[in-house]
């Protein structure tokens, strides 16, 4: 049942994301590729939920270092996306 | 219990909080903003996540610290002529952290036992491939787009054999992973191992002016990845913002795709450039009419309506905001001053865009393809800016051209063009281009920034 209810959420959120994708203008292709970007770090969730007390010294290296690159991900895309779109300014007021 | 079901809900609203986002990106009025509010939904996923019990937050602690500091300086520091190497690394780093954490999950659960049902084998195989082919191929393109490595296509003869050994030796692995998930980890080192050459091999033949398929479509890869990763640890908010990340790369492959008239696997495996060169050989007739600073300021003063179109050399010469000061002094000569930006000018999608508006140059000004191209008679003079391919009137008459049919800012319809360039050697695939021997046409050479300096100045002396 699992499998399938899994799957059931993945090609839904693939439509969506069809859909929400098709309506970015391509002025703003280079901050939706570093936003999205910083969503794929979603994966620093799922290692932070698996990183139990209980793993070999392997596992302390594995998992660290997928938090590590996974916040990496987050932190640099958003604040880096953030950095671009400050930049995206109207004609009238805005500017400097 | 109550505990799972407060994280699962907290799940479902980061997954709102990512889809607002997006939605909220399709207006740069509202984009910021919608920028934040997905932060705020992943900060919301991440303390969920941090209050499941159990967990070794000392460990979890070292990773998010270093990394937050890492993230932060990287952000900060980069140069937004640099975004594409940016973006190609982060890539990476996504596809990397899923197969570290299927590995983890796998090292930690399944290996010696007996335990992992044939579903979570095949997600750990997805997991681990597409993660480590993510990782190794990001880091070619990095090395391709900060020249690190050479940006021409690599190619060798018999190289689609290779290919096709590659692809063999991956079905075979993670056939033998599937049906042994118990089996300890050989397997799963080999599968590492054959996903980053499968990375390599498949980056490695794509020429630097192709770059912004293959980032958009790593930027893909690294969402399914982390979507694969979801399925191996059961998490919904990993499979729905995998999924959206991946949904969005693909379309935006396809957008790059359709701006050059290729079709994606014509981008992937046909080393375009490397091998074209031999069919251009079309000479061109006529002479190019070189132009001094003195004579495009006089083309410029005396127009009502510039166009400039900008293309990579301008990210190479850095004169983004020498571009943005000449379009305000025109501006203040009453002028009516648009800047049309190709789908696919620079190295990652949006990045002419980016730079521009880092420039100061405001976004109602920057004009797609489709909307210029009609009302490009009536605009005086075209300004061409390190662009080549994309203004190239061979793309739409002449059928012998490597690049007939791909759509291009018609320039040469404008009343006169100026090409700024450094020489008159052919663009990145080596294709003549007719625009420079038209009548209406005025080659300005030299360095991009050096030659807009030298224009504004004689635009200041008058």
């Amino acid at each position: 049942m699992t499998p399938v209810f899994l799957t059931l959420v993945l090609v839904l959120s693939i439509f969506l994301g069809f859909e929400l994708i098709s309506k970015v203008p391509s002025t703003l292709h280079t901050p939706l590729m570093s936003g999205s970007n910083a969503i794929s770090g979603i994966t620093l969730v799922g290692a932070i939920a698996s990183f139990q007390l209980e793993h070999s010294g392997l596992g302390v290296i594995l998992g660290t270092s997928a938090v590590c690159l996974a916040t990496i991900n987050v932190v640099g895309g958003y604040v880096v996306t953030d950095r671009m779109l400050s930049m995206f300014k109207k004609k009238d007021g805005g500017n400097q | 219990m109550d505990l799972n079901l407060l994280i699962n809900f907290s799940y479902i609203i980061s997954a709102g909080m990512f889809v607002f986002g997006l939605k909220m990106l399709s207006s740069p009025a509202t984009a910021k903003k919608g920028n934040t509010i997905s932060a705020i939904g992943m900060l919301l996923a991440v303390v969920v996540a941090l209050l499941s019990q159990g967990l070794d937050y000392k460990w979890i602690g070292v990773g998010m610290v270093s990394g937050t500091v890492i993230g932060v300086l990287a952000a900060r520091m980069v140069a937004m002529t640099a975004m594409p190497e940016m973006v190609a690394i982060f890539n990476g780093f996504g596809g990397a952290a899923s197969l570290l954490l299927a590995w983890f999950e796998y090292s930690g659960k399944y290996e010696g036992n007996d335990l992992a049902p044939l579903f979570t084998a095949i997600v750990l195989v997805l997991s681990i491939f597409i993660g480590g082919m993510t990782f190794s191929g990001s880091m070619i393109a990095y090395g391709k787009l900060s020249e690190k490595i050479s940006g021409k296509p690599y190619l060798f003869s018999g190289q689609h054999i290779v290919n096709i050994i590659i692809v063999v030796a991956a079905l075979a692995v993670s056939f033998l992973f599937v049906t042994n998930p118990g089996a300890g980890s050989q397997y799963m080192y080999m599968l590492i191992a054959v996903a980053l050459v499968f990375g390599v091999m498949s980056v490695i033949p794509i020429g630097g002016a192709d770059m912004p398929v293959v980032i958009a479509l790593l930027n893909s890869y690294s969402g399914l990845a982390a979507c694969a990763a979801g399925f191996v640890i059961q998490n919904n908010i990993l499979i729905v913002a995998g999924a959206l990340v991946g949904a969005s790369g693909i379309i935006l492959t396809n957008i790059m795709c359709k701006a050059m008239n290729r079709s994606l696997s014509n981008v992937l495996f046909s080393g375009f450039g490397a091998v074209t060169t031999a069919g251009a050989g079309k000479q061109q007739q006529g002479e190019a009419k070189p132009a001094t600073a003195e004579d495009v300021f006089y083309i410029l003063e005396a127009a009502d309506s510039v166009a400039f179109v900008p293309g990579y050399g301008l990210a190479v010469a850095q004169a983004q905001h020498q571009v943005r000061e000449l379009g305000e002094i025109l501006e203040e000569n009453g002028t009516d001053v648009q800047y049309a930006i190709h789908p696919v000018a620079g190295r990652m999608p949006g990045h002419m865009n980016v730079l521009l508006a880092e420039a100061n140059v405001p976004y109602d000004q920057l004009i797609e393809m489709d909307d210029i191209n009609p009302n490009m008679e009536t605009i005086d003079v075209a300004v061409v800016i390190g662009a080549n391919d994309v203004v190239n009137p061979a793309a739409l008459d002449d059928e012998t051209s490597p690049i007939y049919g791909m759509p291009i800012i018609e320039v040469h319809r404008a009343k006169t063009v100026i090409v700024l360039k450094r020489s008159m050697n052919p663009g990145f695939a080596g294709i003549e281009n007719a625009l420079f021997f038209h009548d209406n046409t005025r080659m300005f050479f030299g360095d991009a920034k050096a030659s807009i300096t030298g224009l504004i100045a004689e635009f200041k002396e008058s």
